[in-house]
């Protein structure tokens, strides 16, 4: 191609068609069908659940106990479930949040790179690998034996899955505060637990509010660690210490392996509103992280 | 809260050029008192010795510099002198480090009473992810000074000249700051605990020359009321602020060995127009470093 103008030619900055280009293009492409491989089943799911629960949704079927599973969708509800999920994953929440960010504080903080720390790190690795049912046999052979079932022993279960996650997701956002801050701190003659407390955990506060959230996301939708600890039950069970209870997870498991078109029917809706539960929690973790966030940048 | 540091000055070796280190002491005769007396301090990095046998005396309110090339050892003495050090882990202090008469590394010594005393200003600029007003109040609460807390930060701003540029926006997130007003921030809060003496690790690496004019001018209006160690690279910096230099430079043994060593400590002056060892010469002409 010419230049137009007169005098001296024109920088020829095109790109030079090349196999560079070639390969560009084809990954360009290759990343974009990948994209929508992930983003189809993701859809399917949440259509599905929708098209089939969202009928299904009402005040009272969030609130009523679980009717026998011949009688069709629009008697009864899943209350028990509802009250349930939240009671243990709450206790669960609870019980592991804190000591697992208290383990993550000692891990980075304290431990160093001593024995002591180095194994809770790895322990911690081959928890998260625990199969959740064998984690439900193990809190059935402990606690179950011999306290009988209730919503503490699936919290414990539950609380065992989420421990190692809050850990490791703690423990990533403390490692990414920067030494020059600890130092900062330490030069103005602070004490470890002073610059732990005031400066560290602070500046990580958002990742490991957003961590904690989806590690409470994740044991709320678990079904395995919970059928050999908490049973079922049709009526709402508001003492989470003692006696059977009930889980939405649990409740979608009997009612998808039943025959019966109403207890199908309700399982959907008890499937839409556990993803409402964890989509809302991810909403929360959103607004928390922002509102930390709000000084470090 | 206990202070296991005292503020006396006694037990502490005689003084000056009779005192037998070559390049140690001073001639000037020093005006205010002893604050540092480093003698015969090696430092350890586990197996390796950064820095052999420094051996240096400050004074109060006086500006003292560290020259030398990079890897010399100015900022590791500088962290041995709040014991910063402690924080890395195998650091070693051979030696005697006292601070007004009390060795630094004595077993009943309180690292953290003495970082209360010593405050420190680093290389780059870390202001914590908190507001402005938060950063400078921050070592005020950790110190248990609490009272006329407005008063207190006003006055850390203002005399870190930044007072003017935040004074509307102290709610706002120190990290929203420029790097020379960052700078100027961490040395408002290490000044706000009112310390003792404050150590500086090359402050104005980072910054452009205005900002680099605006900390050594706040240093010398700051120098009637803190003692100051300033680590630089510039040695120009050094001339224009420092009272006293001292020169290290690094030394080479037999087999790849290497370590940093104080050459000459004199008055910033002499330093620069009449050093008495070869090496300085070099290096404060240019010829070397």
């Amino acid at each position: 191609m010419a230049a137009v103008s007169t005098g001296q030619p024109k920088a020829d900055l095109r790109e030079p068609a090349s196999w560079r280009r070639t390969k560009n293009r084809i990954t360009t492409v290759l990343m974009v069908l990948s994209l929508v491989v992930v983003i189809i089943p993701l859809g399917f799911v949440l259509y599905t659940v929708i098209a089939k629960g969202a009928s299904a949704i009402s005040w009272s079927f969030l609130t009523s106990s679980i009717p026998p599973s011949v009688l069709p969708v629009g008697i009864g509800g899943i209350g028990p479930a509802v009250v349930g999920t939240l009671e243990i994953t709450g206790l669960a929440t609870v019980m592991a949040v804190p000591l697992g960010i208290l383990g993550a504080i000692y891990l980075n903080e304290y431990g160093g790179r001593g024995p002591l720390a180095r194994f809770i790190g790895v322990m911690a690795d081959v928890m998260t690998g625990v199969p959740s049912i064998v984690m439900g046999l193990f809190i059935y052979s402990i606690w179950v034996l011999h306290f009988g079932y209730s919503g503490l022993a699936g919290a414990f279960a539950l609380g065992a899955l989420m421990l190692p996650i809050v850990i490791r997701s703690t423990d990533e956002m403390l490692r990414l505060v920067p030494d020059s801050l600890r130092e900062g701190s330490y030069a103005l003659g602070a004490t470890k637990a002073r610059v732990t407390l005031t400066v560290v955990l602070p500046a990580a506060v958002g990742g490991i509010v957003s961590g904690a959230l989806l590690a409470v996301a994740r044991a709320a939708g678990e079904t395995a660690p919970l059928l050999f600890t908490i049973l079922a039950v049709t009526s709402v069970n508001t003492n989470v210490f003692s006696g059977p209870n009930t889980s939405l997870p649990s409740q979608i498991f009997a009612n998808a392996s039943s025959p019966y078109v109403g207890a199908q029917g309700r399982g959907w809706g008890a499937a839409l509103t556990l993803i409402a539960i964890a989509f809302i929690l991810m909403i929360v973790a959103r607004v928390i992280t922002a509102r930390f966030a709000k000084y470090t940048r | 809260m206990e202070e296991p540091v005292q503020d006396i000055v006694t037990n502490l070796p005689p003084l000056g050029p009779a005192a037998g280190q070559p390049a140690g002491d001073p001639v000037e005769p020093a005006t205010g008192e002893v604050v540092f007396h480093v003698q015969n301090t090696s430092i350890w990095y586990s197996a390796f010795k950064a820095v052999t046998d420094v051996s240096l005396t400050m004074y109060e309110r006086e500006i003292t510099a560290f020259i030398g090339p990079s890897g010399c050892g100015k900022t590791t003495v500088l962290r041995t002198l709040n014991r910063l050090n402690d924080l890395v882990a195998g650091a070693r202090v051979e030696g005697q480090v006292n601070y007004r008469g009390q060795s630094l590394y004595a077993k009943d010594v309180s690292p953290i009473a003495v970082r209360r005393r010593i405050g420190m200003v680093f290389q780059k600029p870390n202001p914590f992810p908190k507001s402005i007003y938060d950063n400078v109040a921050w070592g005020c609460r950790v110190l248990g000074m609490k009272d006329n807390m407005d008063e207190r930060v006003e006055r850390a701003l203002t005399q870190a000249a930044l007072f003017d540029e935040v004074k509307d926006r102290l709610k706002a997130s120190g990290l929203s700051l420029s790097g020379g007003q960052q700078q100027r921030l961490c040395i408002a809060r290490a000044i706000a605990v009112e310390p003792d003496v404050v150590l500086m690790d090359e402050p104005a690496s980072a910054l452009d020359p205005i900002a680099t004019q605006a900390i050594e001018q706040l240093m010398h209006q700051l120098k009637s009321e803190y003692t100051f160690l300033i680590v630089t690279h510039n040695m120009q910096q050094a001339a224009r602020v420092a009272d006293m230099t001292a020169f290290f430079s690094i030394s080479r043994g037999g087999e790849g060995e290497r370590w940093g060593e104080l050459i000459e400590y004199d008055a910033t002056e002499k330093i620069f127009t009449a050093p008495s060892d070869k090496r300085t010469e070099d290096y404060v002409t240019g010829r070397f470093g």
